[in-house]
């Protein structure tokens, strides 16, 4: 294992001191319990958004906090959901009175530990309710399974409810988005090679030189099979075919894409796919408003990508429009 | 009467547990690996490193000492195995007397379980921690039926529970990070389930101590 650290059960720790020192215009970092709250938080009258995690997939969540789009943001050890109590620290530091919206990953771990500390926020008097992603369609027969994984989706969520919040919408109004949002989206990934979690110190799975693994999640466990290594063109359409059947929008809608870095992928790679996907959308008849690419949702050091693909209505388009001030995601502000 | 079990017990057990997760990190890790994604040695070993912390010695019952292990769970272990087993060892705890007979070991076990399907939702077959608890309390309950002392009803868990989680080998996972890799999943055996049976065998020790 190569990597740039210094302790394997500290990596988290220290990445977290860095990233306040990066970082310090935007947001305050807690420590014991960890978690990180928006520089003005919080903020009087405004619905709090707060979301979690698993770390290793940076900048996912901590990134996304600031103005117009995360109150605040609690970092797991790396792939492992933050336990409540921090959950609900967090959740009483950007708590103004107008309720916090808990944005979770639908994971088994994060949906347990979220669901505890919504309960707890209940009995300390928080309004706290949650919205669940399931964005990936590489899980196809939900019933036998957890059901739909929460991957690169939750990035547009949070920047579009979080825009919401911002101009003053109610925690019913941000609820009620979030989950209009997330039936409108589907995500699915590809991983090239494995990550390596620091304190295993070895890959989490195996893939031969040749093999790629379709419809991974967000951690790169697999989702629905091996296959041998493709074109940008073959395997575009590998990814952007499931999202679209799985949409089943009318021809013209105006569709948000993401094309996702997964944390080893070069922007180059990621630029190539983002225009095969995006002769794929056209050809299904869509329209591609906007896009966003690079490394938004990660798992480590991993090579791969997914494309996220969100149908937009002028609300939601104004609200991905709107200005935002994060680490990871800034425009007009 | 004779054999029935204490606080002290309770300690012992934690202690065991702790050492025995500690041991098993690595083969846990590896289980996980392969229908995970490798956190579950981790986890669980860092979990009860702080229950053994935080045990309490000097405490009355068995239910100080459960009631607290499992609170410890659920604030350090994150993932899904800190809430599945942190509810576990409360609702343990809940169950448990002063001093736990062999009937009252059977609803302490029967407590636990119930716990794991109150937040985890899965059923037997699975391939979840499930499938080593639910045999552990029906082979507890022949036990105690057959008039077996505590530990007995222990050791007849603990040993179903090690079958339980062979068991899972066969499986195709529904439930948990595993489940996605529906058929895949056959020929690996279950982490959760595994750490169950660790866990069950320590508290046949404890009491056999």
């Amino acid at each position: 294992m190569k990597k740039l650290i210094n302790d394997p059960a500290q990596v988290v720790s220290d990445a977290l001191d860095g990233f306040a020192t990066a970082h310090a215009d935007l947001v305050k970092v807690n420590r014991r319990p960890d978690y990180v709250v928006r520089a003005d938080a919080p903020v009087a009258g405004k619905v709090a958004l707060v979301s979690g995690g698993g770390s290793g997939h940076e900048p996912l969540h901590i990134g996304y906090v600031g103005r117009g789009m995360l109150d605040a943001a609690v970092p797991g050890p790396v792939f492992t959901s933050p336990t409540p109590d921090p959950i609900l620290a967090a959740a009483k530091a950007v708590d103004s009175g107008a309720g916090v919206l808990f944005i979770v990953k639908n994971y088994t771990g994060d949906v347990l530990n979220f669901e505890t500390a919504a309960e707890l926020a209940q009995l300390d008097g928080i309004d706290a309710r949650t919205v669940l992603v399931d964005d990936d369609v590489a899980v196809q027969d939900s019933t036998f399974t957890a059901g739909r994984r929460g991957v690169a989706g939750a990035v547009l969520l949070e920047k579009i409810v979080g825009a919401a919040a911002e101009r003053g919408d109610s925690l019913d109004a941000c609820q009620a988005l979030g989950e209009r949002v997330n039936a409108r989206m589907r995500s699915m990934g590809v991983a090239l090679t494995a990550c390596t979690v620091p304190h295993v110190g070895r890959p989490s799975f195996e893939l031969a030189d040749d093999e790629i693994e379709i419809g991974v999640g967000l951690h790169g466990e697999p989702g629905r099979r091996r296959a041998k290594l493709a074109g940008a063109a073959e395997l575009a359409a590998e990814l952007v075919g499931p999202v679209l059947d799985d949409l089943a929008a009318p021809a013209g809608t105006p569709v948000l894409m993401l094309v996702n870095g997964m944390g080893g992928t070069p922007q180059s790679e990621l630029y190539i796919i983002c225009q095969e996907a995006r002769r794929l959308v056209e050809a299904a008849g869509l329209q591609l408003a906007r896009s966003l690419v690079g490394d938004y949702a990660t798992a480590l050091e991993m090579q791969g990508c997914s494309v996220t693909v969100l149908l937009l209505d002028d609300e939601t388009a104004d609200l991905w429009d709107a200005p935002v001030a994060t680490p990871a995601l800034r425009r007009g502000l | 009467m004779a054999g029935e079990l204490t606080a002290a017990w309770a300690v012992a057990w934690m202690r065991d547990a702790a050492g025995v997760l500690a041991r098993q990190r690595e083969e846990l890790i590896e289980l996980d690996r392969a229908i995970g994604d490798g956190d579950h040695g981790e986890n669980m070993d860092r979990g009860f490193q702080a229950v053994v912390a935080g045990l309490d010695a000097s405490a009355a019952s068995p239910k100080e000492v459960l009631s607290s292990a499992g609170r410890t769970l659920i604030s350090t272990v994150g993932g899904a195995a800190g809430p599945l087993y942190g509810t576990a060892l409360m609702r343990a705890g809940q169950a448990a007397k002063e001093r736990i007979d062999a009937d009252n070991l059977v609803a302490v076990l029967s407590a636990a379980l119930e716990g794991v399907q109150a937040r985890g939702k899965a059923q037997v077959g699975d391939k979840t921690m499930v499938d080593a608890w639910s045999p552990a309390v029906e082979a507890a309950r022949q036990a105690n039926e057959g008039g077996a002392t505590p530990l007995d009803v222990l050791r007849a868990a603990a040993s179903a529970a090690e079958q339980g989680a062979e068991a899972t080998v066969g499986m195709v996972a529904r439930k948990g990070r595993a489940s996605y890799l529906g058929e895949r999943s056959v020929g690996h055996q279950d982490p959760g389930a595994t750490s169950t049976a660790h866990i069950l065998q320590s508290a046949a020790k404890a009491a056999a101590a």
